[in-house]
């Protein structure tokens, strides 16, 4: 098999149709076929990885001419993320956590979160296409915490509520039966959320999570801007509050354990059992 | 919710450098046993309201300077705050868990700090308590009124050689300080094994005297710090501070007992 460079492949996600060297099927029903390169006999799948393999060497080296690679990037296209808009005012949630507040943490914080995050992946698109695995890695830690802050906080500004849109209204349906289930009651979960959310050591996210795989809630902490799915694969947060200090500071100061209190005013209920419903059919 | 005045006059600064933390640095880390070098004071009660019955071990230590003395880069709301609530109450946590137990009884803050580390597994007494007492003990020091500017004399030179130029020196501090995910303090470092100047940056509470090393300055970066007066403008905060806050002074002195425990070499002597 040459290594044919004047004929790359215009479509790298079409699988290759390569003529296949001779082959002899095997007693179970297999086939083997021998490669020009070693003389080593492959199953078929591996001989096209094969050919896939060295077919994507050759277009490497061939990668200089602008055509293919805006093709290239075309077809990677880097998409950027913009802030969500809140589906109430900043004041709609007083007196749970004030208007300013709510200004300061969605326009600011949400933002920065945001701005970082699409300059952290807009410099591992380059990364990537340079084939530099360090910063590639590098990368890593910015990306984890400027995409977790922005995944955090959209799921956050939905799990809130004006008490008159429903914050603060207990669960009914499917989720208020699974909380009662795992929890004993409602104010249960309550209180161990806020007891886990006050212990939290320095910047973090309490989690109302359900777990997919053993479908259980759960309750879980998550450091720093870390999303859920770093505790587990199988966790889908349900809801999500905010201990890190911006979220509070200006109103209840260092008393997390009142914030923590008063937030339940406001916490959007409907939107967790929609979530619920979804990911436990 | 003040302390006494103290203007930062000739005295005062000799004030100031008595009031500054005695770390011993000579203490290796200790297994948990009793010690002899144990201090025990009444808790001191600044202005506060509770009458409590409690012995405390510690007490809050004022800043060396008015709460007002540090505006307009520091507020004295903020100051109000940060010192009189969270710090007071890092005290006061501390106090409460001491008195749980008796294993801890008779540490100094530094031995305390370190006991509770526990080799990178925090013991409850470290994080809300002890080290949070002992950083914005050192915060506090790091800070005067009239501060910023630059070093000079022999801190001025180690930071020239450990950093190249006292500019390249504030960039590392200041970029440290906004590269920080989450909680934590930055530190100008004074390390012992590579006997040299570094900055480092630290997560939640933690102290560098746990491994070792002898903090110069220090600088707040919980949010807590400067959220009331520079709400999320962290860039701003670091900057002021390096430029109006930071007390070279206190880092002098902090480098000059450095040095008793550290051999950073002949000095330079100037030529006759």
């Amino acid at each position: 098999m040459k290594i044919d460079v004047n004929h790359r492949n215009p479509h790298p996600r079409v699988r290759l149709a390569l003529p296949l060297p001779k082959y002899k099927v095997l007693p179970h029903g297999g086939f083997m076929y021998k490669t020009h390169i070693s003389g080593c006999t492959l199953e078929k799948k591996n001989l096209l990885r094969l050919q896939m393999a060295l077919r994507s060497l050759a277009t490497r080296k061939t990668l200089t001419l602008a055509l293919n690679s805006t093709r290239l990037a075309q077809s990677r296209a880097l998409q950027t993320f913009s802030l969500p808009d809140l589906p109430y005012d900043y004041g709609a949630l007083e007196p749970a956590i004030s208007g300013e507040i709510m200004q300061l943490h969605h326009q600011k914080h949400h933002q920065t979160y945001i701005t970082n995050y699409n300059k952290a992946l807009e410099q591992l698109h380059d990364a990537i296409q340079k084939g530099d695995s360090s910063t590639v890695v590098k990368l890593q830690s910015a990306i984890k915490f400027n995409g977790g802050g922005h995944i955090n906080h959209s799921i956050f500004w939905k799990n809130l509520a004006p008490i008159r849109e429903g914050g603060g209204e207990p669960p009914h349906g499917s989720l208020g039966w699974a909380i009662d289930t795992n929890f004993g009651s409602l104010e249960s979960l309550i209180q161990k959320m806020n007891a886990e959310g006050a212990a939290l050591q320095g910047s973090g996210w309490v989690w109302l999570g359900l777990d997919k795989e053993l479908k259980k809630l759960v309750v879980e902490t998550t450091a720093n801007q870390d999303p859920l799915v770093t505790n587990g694969p199988n966790l889908v947060p349900l809801l999500g509050i905010d201990v890190w200090e911006h979220a509070y500071y200006l109103q209840y100061k260092n008393v997390r354990p009142d914030y923590l209190k008063n937030v339940w005013k406001v916490i959007n209920w409907k939107y967790a059992s929609e979530v619920y419903e979804k990911e436990s059919a | 919710m003040g302390g006494g005045a103290r203007k930062p006059t000739e005295k005062g600064k000799k004030e100031m450098a008595c009031q500054l933390l005695l770390t011993d640095f000579t203490l290796p880390l200790k297994s948990l046993k009793l010690s002899h070098s144990g201090l025990r004071l009444k808790g001191r009660s600044i202005g506060l309201q509770k009458a409590s019955t409690t012995v405390a071990y510690y007490g809050l230590k004022t800043p060396p300077y008015n709460l007002d003395d540090l505006e307009p880069y520091m507020s004295k709301r903020a100051l109000e705050v940060h010192w009189g609530v969270h710090h007071r109450d890092f005290v006061d946590n501390l106090n409460k868990q001491l008195g749980k137990s008796d294993i801890l009884y008779g540490y100094t803050m530094d031995e305390l700090v370190k006991a509770t580390y526990n080799n990178g597994n925090p013991l409850p007494e470290f994080n809300n308590a002890a080290a949070e007492v002992w950083n914005h003990d050192f915060f506090w020091e790091s800070m005067q009124p009239g501060g910023g500017d630059m070093p000079n004399l022999g801190l001025l030179e180690q930071i020239e050689k450990d950093f190249g130029s006292f500019t390249n020196f504030r960039e590392m501090f200041v970029e440290a300080a906004l590269s920080l995910f989450g909680s934590g303090w930055v530190w100008l470092v004074l390390k012992r094994q590579e006997k040299r100047l570094v900055v480092v940056k630290t997560s939640n509470s933690i102290n560098p005297i746990v491994w070792d090393d002898i903090p110069i300055l220090n600088l707040d970066m919980w949010e807590h710090s400067y959220y009331l007066d520079y709400k999320n403008d962290k860039a701003r905060y670091v900057s002021t501070f390096m430029n109006h806050l930071v007390s070279w002074n206190a880092a002098m002195i902090h480098m000059a007992r450095a040095e008793a425990f550290v051999n950073l070499g002949e000095p330079k002597m100037p030529i006759a």
